[in-house]
């Protein structure tokens, strides 16, 4: 059994409520950390994922307080040291690598500084050496040209560069412990699988623990040993990661990796019910009761103790996990979605629709002439059906927000037109649409945060639409509005409430019931579920699902995550740099053969599953533009031909599966390499 | 960067010209001129007449204007009405007096108040925040004339430690001015000091909050080189336009504080000038004072531009 470096013995951390009530949101969490082991923590958000982490550093954010307990690092009890102790444990034994690098790097200080402080205070290199050093430590995660990136600023690199920045700045120490909070989260699907490749590698060539804090189970997947899963505060699961991923004999484990949307299963993920309680609101019984489908009437009394399995190595929070160990079949719960066959009667029809956003020169503009000979979004030739779900996929800079913008008549198109309805073409001009147009297509955004007036109450965000379109006022408003809110499945008492009354998920429930209360004919969706912890995504996916079913909508669904897609979509459109890549039914778009931009992406999905490893197999690099003539991707593709490829835009090719492709590579040729693979 | 300067130069020209314009206009629609002040009760007939024509003032507006505008380019502002003497010649000593009067101000009130700032946003909710924040909300709340006076009631008139109002003449030299300007600064730097250092104390606690302090200190950077590096360099950089605005209102806009102490400066110059309707005058102060704040918050600006890495290479990207 290999040494054991951090022990944390029953550590409680919690706040002062402004009425002085001591709340926790760490509850007598007690676990061991082992010598070159990576354990992943995993949570929804609130569950104090990262404040465990935090407190492996003997670190308590502002506003909060040991309540109980201790972190034992080593032979040095870390929540009773002083900050100048901790300042020489702090980035030479155990080093931290953030969330979001952009910014969590000074951004007035060059990379090559930030890694020097770190050399000078945690190790005796003089100036040559640390200046070699710096450039090992670079090249270590794979950076081009350790030289010229060490004085560039922050801003200057692209966010996987800053990711790779952060963990080079965390090894300069050489710790013994690696603390990862959500290191990859808001990363691109391929460079988030980049990192967690070099992450496994360094924890193999280094030997250091890794404690790796993560909402996404597709990435702990990935990286971890062990696995913590935490709810409210609590660990309700820990143990071998395998086990925990293959089996999860706690249910909220067990509905958690039932919500996560996967490539290899069509329909929806089952949800949740419900959501995690807010810190200090519950007071007795299992934490989990109000969402589980095994609780008892003892569950709701009495909170389980976190009992340990010898025979499974397993620890488990839950007095009936008797049931879940027994259930054997592995087959994961999802609703089918109704696939019904969707009639050739298009409703939107995108032709060469080319957007940019170069300001035109004035003396252009007086000319008339066209100055951007490489628009952001180029040709794009989409037809849309009626009670048709179309997503546009692909990463971030790849125009699928600017088209929908530009449908919304939020962005100029440049060329080309939308038509809608067959008959008429949608003006440029958002002002010179007339109301039902408008009112025919609704946008749904990313984060309802901000897409929700903060001083209006429900009622009067869903009453807007209702009186700009339909008029209504008085009582028809009212019950219009009730009638709304049942549609979301969210009771007529939420009229009152204010958006920072609602939890994410009803704020975007509500954002719904906004977009559909103008009885649209096409409901464009941003990254919906992008700001949702993954119970939640999986119910507002499913609430979507059913609501078009109801009122025959078609919606246009931009999103990064092809499971997400995969889940909810009939057809997909694969952009990368504004051009289209490929098209087809989502069925077939995730099989071969695929433009190889789409086996790039596939690739890089990360399942919830130790067994199914993310293939790489282009280069990370992030592109400003996209090329001026050729293939978009030439750039990155694998499989590129030559000087074809760069000279000669690719022609679509129409597989035998209704797939349509962009690529000079012979269709069947491309299956046959893909599938060799 | 070059043609950034340049563009803001031009703007910077362009607000000159538009505050020449309103001046201009403004002074010449109201009712009542220079002559008929100076004349009073003997502002008609041939005496009035003799009077417009000896100011130029039967010439039609617009060919006033532009003459006054060419020759104010080559650096002449005309003659001032009342003290029948050319302007700059005004100008001369009370621009000296109130750069004497703005210099010292801004040698104690900007160190004082980065100091202030930053120890109340470091020490954020304990003992010194707590004393030094109180005082420095009163002092900002309490208006300059209230202050001023006060000031003069206890030190000049219950203590007898220093004069109370500035009896000099107005080109005295910067030497035989020291002493009588300390009431006035004090005055003055109160005000000022307790703004930026709000303002310093909000910038630095949002810094401090910041997700790449936090790194710092789990990086295991010392408190103070922390402090020094990774929070001043960013959290003073938005400092920068609010020290440039207050420098620009101190140079021209003090206008309260000087007429408290009779001081010789140009905010004095400014009510001076207006009641005696010496339209010259103003016409030479407000086009001297919009250009103040013109370049002062030009090299504001262009100084944020250089300190800051992110601003200056998406200038040159540009």
């Amino acid at each position: 059994m290999s040494e054991i470096i951090q022990k944390v013995k029953n550590l409680s951390v919690g706040f002062k409520s402004q009425k002085g009530h001591e709340i926790s949101i760490l509850k007598n969490i007690t676990t061991n950390i082992k010598k070159g082991e990576t354990v992943g923590i995993v949570g929804e958000s609130g569950s104090g994922k990262s404040t465990l982490a935090l407190a492996m550093m003997g670190y308590v954010k502002q506003g909060l307080f040991k309540m109980g307990g201790e972190c034992i690092f080593n032979s040095f009890n870390l929540l009773n040291m002083n900050n100048r102790e901790l300042e020489k444990i702090r980035g030479r034994k155990i080093a931290m690598i953030p969330q979001n690098a952009g910014q969590a790097l000074t951004p007035n200080l060059k990379i090559g500084y930030q890694i020097d402080e770190a050399l000078k205070l945690h190790t005796n290199f003089n100036k040559n050496e640390r200046e070699k050093k710096i450039s090992e430590l670079l090249n270590k995660v794979r950076l081009p040209s350790p030289e010229t990136i060490a004085l560039r600023y922050p801003h200057e690199l692209s966010g996987g560069q800053q990711q790779r920045v952060a963990v080079g700045m965390a090894l300069a120490g050489n710790p013994d412990l690696l603390l990862l909070d959500e290191p990859t989260t808001g990363l691109d699907v391929t460079t988030q699988a980049h990192v967690l490749e070099l992450l496994n590698f360094i924890a193999k060539d280094t030997g250091t623990s890794m404690v790796y804090v993560s909402h996404d189970l597709g990435a702990i997947a990935q990286v971890s040993d062990r696995i913590i899963v935490m709810y409210s505060g609590e660990i309700v699961l820990e143990g071998p990661a395998r086990d925990i991923l293959k089996r999860p004999i706690h249910p909220y484990t067990y509905g958690l990796l039932n919500s996560i949307p996967k490539l290899s299963l069509a329909g929806l993920p089952g949800s949740m019910p419900g959501s995690q309680p807010q810190p200090g609101t519950k007071k007795e019984g299992c934490s989990f009761y109000d969402r589980c489908n095994l609780a008892e009437e003892k569950c709701k009394k009495n909170s389980p103790d976190l009992e340990y399995i010898n025979e499974l190595k397993t620890s488990v929070r839950c007095f009936n996990y008797k049931k879940l160990l027994k259930d054997k079949s592995k087959k994961q719960l999802s609703t089918s979605r109704n696939e019904k066959n969707i009639k050739i009667n298009e409703i939107l029809n995108l032709t060469d629709v080319s957007i940019s956003y170069a300001k035109q020169k004035l003396l252009d503009q007086i000319l008339n002439k066209i100055t951007d000979t490489n628009p952001t979004v180029k040709d794009i030739n989409i037809d849309i059906n009626k009670g048709e779900t179309i997503a546009l996929v692909g990463e971030s800079g790849s125009g699928k927000s600017t088209i929908l913008k530009s449908i919304a008549g939020l962005l100029r198109t440049k060329e080309g037109n939308i038509k809608f309805n067959q008959d008429r073409i949608l003006s440029n001009d958002l002002k010179k649409r007339n109301s039902s147009d408008l009112r025919a297509i609704q946008l749904i955004f990313q984060n309802p945060d901000e897409s929700l007036n903060p001083n209006h109450t429900v009622e009067e965000i869903l009453a807007q639409p209702l009186k700009l379109y339909f008029g209504l006022s008085g009582e028809k408003l009212k019950n219009n509005i009730i009638d709304l809110l049942e549609k979301v499945r969210l009771g007529k008492f939420y009229m009152t409430r204010y958006p920072r009354q609602l939890s994410g998920g009803e704020k975007q429930r509500v954002a719904v019931a906004r977009a559909f209360a103008a009885k649209p004919d096409i409901i464009l969706c941003d990254e919906v579920t992008s700001a949702l912890d993954v119970s939640v995504q999986a119910a507002v996916l499913n609430l979507l699902q059913k609501l078009k079913e109801d009122f025959g909508t078609t919606y246009i669904f931009v999103s990064h995550d092809l499971a997400v897609v995969r889940a909810i979509s009939d057809r997909v459109a694969v952009l990368y740099q504004g051009r289209l890549c490929e098209i087809g039914p989502s069925k077939n778009v995730y099989k071969f053969p695929s433009h190889p931009y789409t086996e790039v992406l596939l690739g890089a999905v990360l399942e919830p599953d130790p067994d199914i490893k993310p293939k790489l197999v282009a280069e990370d690099i992030v592109e400003d533009k996209p090329p001026e003539k050729g293939c978009c991707f030439q750039g990155r593709c694998p499989r590129i031909l030559g000087d074809k490829c760069k000279n000669e835009t690719p022609p679509w090719q129409i597989g035998d599966n209704g797939n349509a492709i962009r690529c000079h590579i012979n269709i069947k040729e491309l299956e046959n390499i893909q599938n060799g693979n | 960067m070059f043609f950034l300067i340049i563009k803001r130069i031009l703007l910077g020209l362009i607000t000159l010209f538009i505050v020449s314009l309103i001046t201009f206009v403004g002074t010449e629609v109201l009712p009542g001129d220079a002559c008929t002040t100076y004349l009073e009760r003997e502002a008609y007939g041939a005496a009035l007449e003799a009077c417009y024509k000896r100011l130029g003032l039967d010439i039609p507006a617009h060919e006033r204007y532009l003459s006054w505008a060419y020759n104010v380019i080559q650096g002449d502002f005309g003659y001032s009405l009342s003290g029948q003497m050319p302007i700059n010649e005004v100008l001369g000593p009370r621009v000296k007096n109130s750069m004497v009067l703005a210099s010292a101000a801004i040698i104690i009130g900007i160190p004082l108040a980065l100091i202030l700032g930053i120890i109340t946003a470091l020490w954020r909710d304990k003992l010194p925040d707590i004393t030094i924040s109180t005082v420095t909300i009163f002092a900002m709340t309490i208006p300059e004339f209230i202050s001023a006076t006060l000031l003069i009631l206890v030190v000049a008139i219950w203590l007898e430690w220093l004069p109370g109002i500035v009896i000099v003449p107005t080109d005295v030299t910067v030497k035989e001015l020291l002493p009588n300007i300390i009431l006035p600064v004090i005055a003055i730097a109160m005000i000022m000091t307790a703004h930026m250092a709000r303002m310093v104390r909000s910038s630095v606690i949002q810094v401090m909050a910041s997700d790449y302090v936090q790194m710092a200190i789990l990086k295991g950077v010392p408190y103070w080189k922390m402090v020094f590096k990774h929070v001043l360099p960013n959290a003073l950089l938005p400092a920068i336009n609010v020290v440039a605005l207050t420098i620009a209102w101190l140079l021209g806009g003090v206008v309260v504080t000087e007429v408290v102490f009779n001081y010789p400066g140009l905010g004095r110059l400014v009510i001076e000038s207006i009641s005696n309707r010496d339209l010259p005058t103003v016409q030479a102060l407000a086009i001297i004072l919009a250009s103040i704040y013109v370049s002062i918050n030009l090299i504001a600006d262009l100084l944020t531009l250089m300190l800051n890495p992110r601003l200056k290479t998406l200038q040159i990207r540009k």
